[in-house]
């Protein structure tokens, strides 16, 4: 029999900015290694694949209690929070995130959606979840290119058979 | 430190058979390894991206995928079919590099 090729599957469910990284920047490096990628996106990690949304993804400050005033450069106080009261005024979110991009930015690091066409076209497979698909009224069309199919959870396990599997 | 001989010339090897010592790397070397990564003869345009990846290359670490893309002006498709399976690891191992240590 064929040695078969190390085969790693990401299920991506969140659709936070700081939760769709994980799964672009391991299946890269996977692609990279020459190991087979597939991702499946369900529940809020449609939104990493949705056209209207892949750009507009966001971190919010609220109830993370990881997230410090040392992220916002304020040198020496490790472990002094952002008060959740504060997470929860208007425009946090919008702050937290724009930090985050822009530290991303500095670094080089892609935008989700260059990501995702960088891993398409390193030969990564992606799905989408039907019963998300359905769940949020979405077409095949509202999704970006790169998406192949939209697939059922007996699919995935068929497809999926003796990968490694990483749900994020 | 595991030696190696190839191409006519014994060179410091890792576990996995990468070169340590980047300079002991020659382009017969280079050809030798790609044999073994399953291209039998490299093309123009993979001598280009091999190149490119030594003079690029950061305290003897291959560029990442990325800067390869970026720095020789080619596609991510391109640089998967001219290496195909593992463009990371085949561009570190032909052009006798460690593996990238960036993560783009």
């Amino acid at each position: 029999m064929a040695e078969q090729n190390r085969h790693i599957a990401f299920i991506c469910s969140k659709g936070d900015l700081d939760m769709a990284y994980p799964a672009l920047v391991m299946g890269w490096a996977a692609l990279g290694n020459g190991i087979d990628v597939t991702i499946f996106f369900t529940f809020w990690g449609m939104d990493m694949i949705r056209k209207s949304r892949q750009d507009h993804l966001e971190i919010a400050p609220l109830a993370n209690t990881a997230m410090k005033f040392s992220m916002m450069g304020v040198k020496g106080v490790d472990n002094a929070g952002i008060p959740n009261f504060m997470g929860g005024l208007p425009g946090m979110t919008a702050f937290a995130t724009k930090l985050m991009k822009d530290k991303m930015e500095k670094l080089g690091v892609p935008t989700v959606k260059e990501y995702l066409e960088m891993l398409v076209d390193g030969g990564a497979n992606l799905y989408a979840c039907k019963m998300s698909v359905d769940m949020f009224d979405l077409k095949k069309e509202d999704m970006v290119d790169g998406v192949k199919a939209i697939v059922t959870a007996g699919d995935f396990m068929d497809m999926t058979e003796g990968a490694q599997i990483i749900f994020i | 430190m595991a030696t190696l001989t190839i191409a006519g010339k014994t060179v410091q090897v890792n576990d996995e058979g990468f070169l340590t010592n980047p300079a002991e790397w020659t382009k017969e070397i280079g050809a030798e390894i790609a044999k073994q990564e399953g291209i039998a003869e490299l093309s123009e345009a993979q001598w280009k991206v091999i190149d490119w990846a030594r003079g690029a290359a950061q305290g003897g670490k291959s560029p990442t995928l990325r800067q390869i893309t970026t720095g020789v002006n080619i596609t991510t498709k391109d640089l998967f079919t001219l290496f195909p399976k593992g463009p990371a690891k085949k561009v570190a191992h032909i052009a006798g590099l460690g593996k990238p240590e960036g993560c783009v």
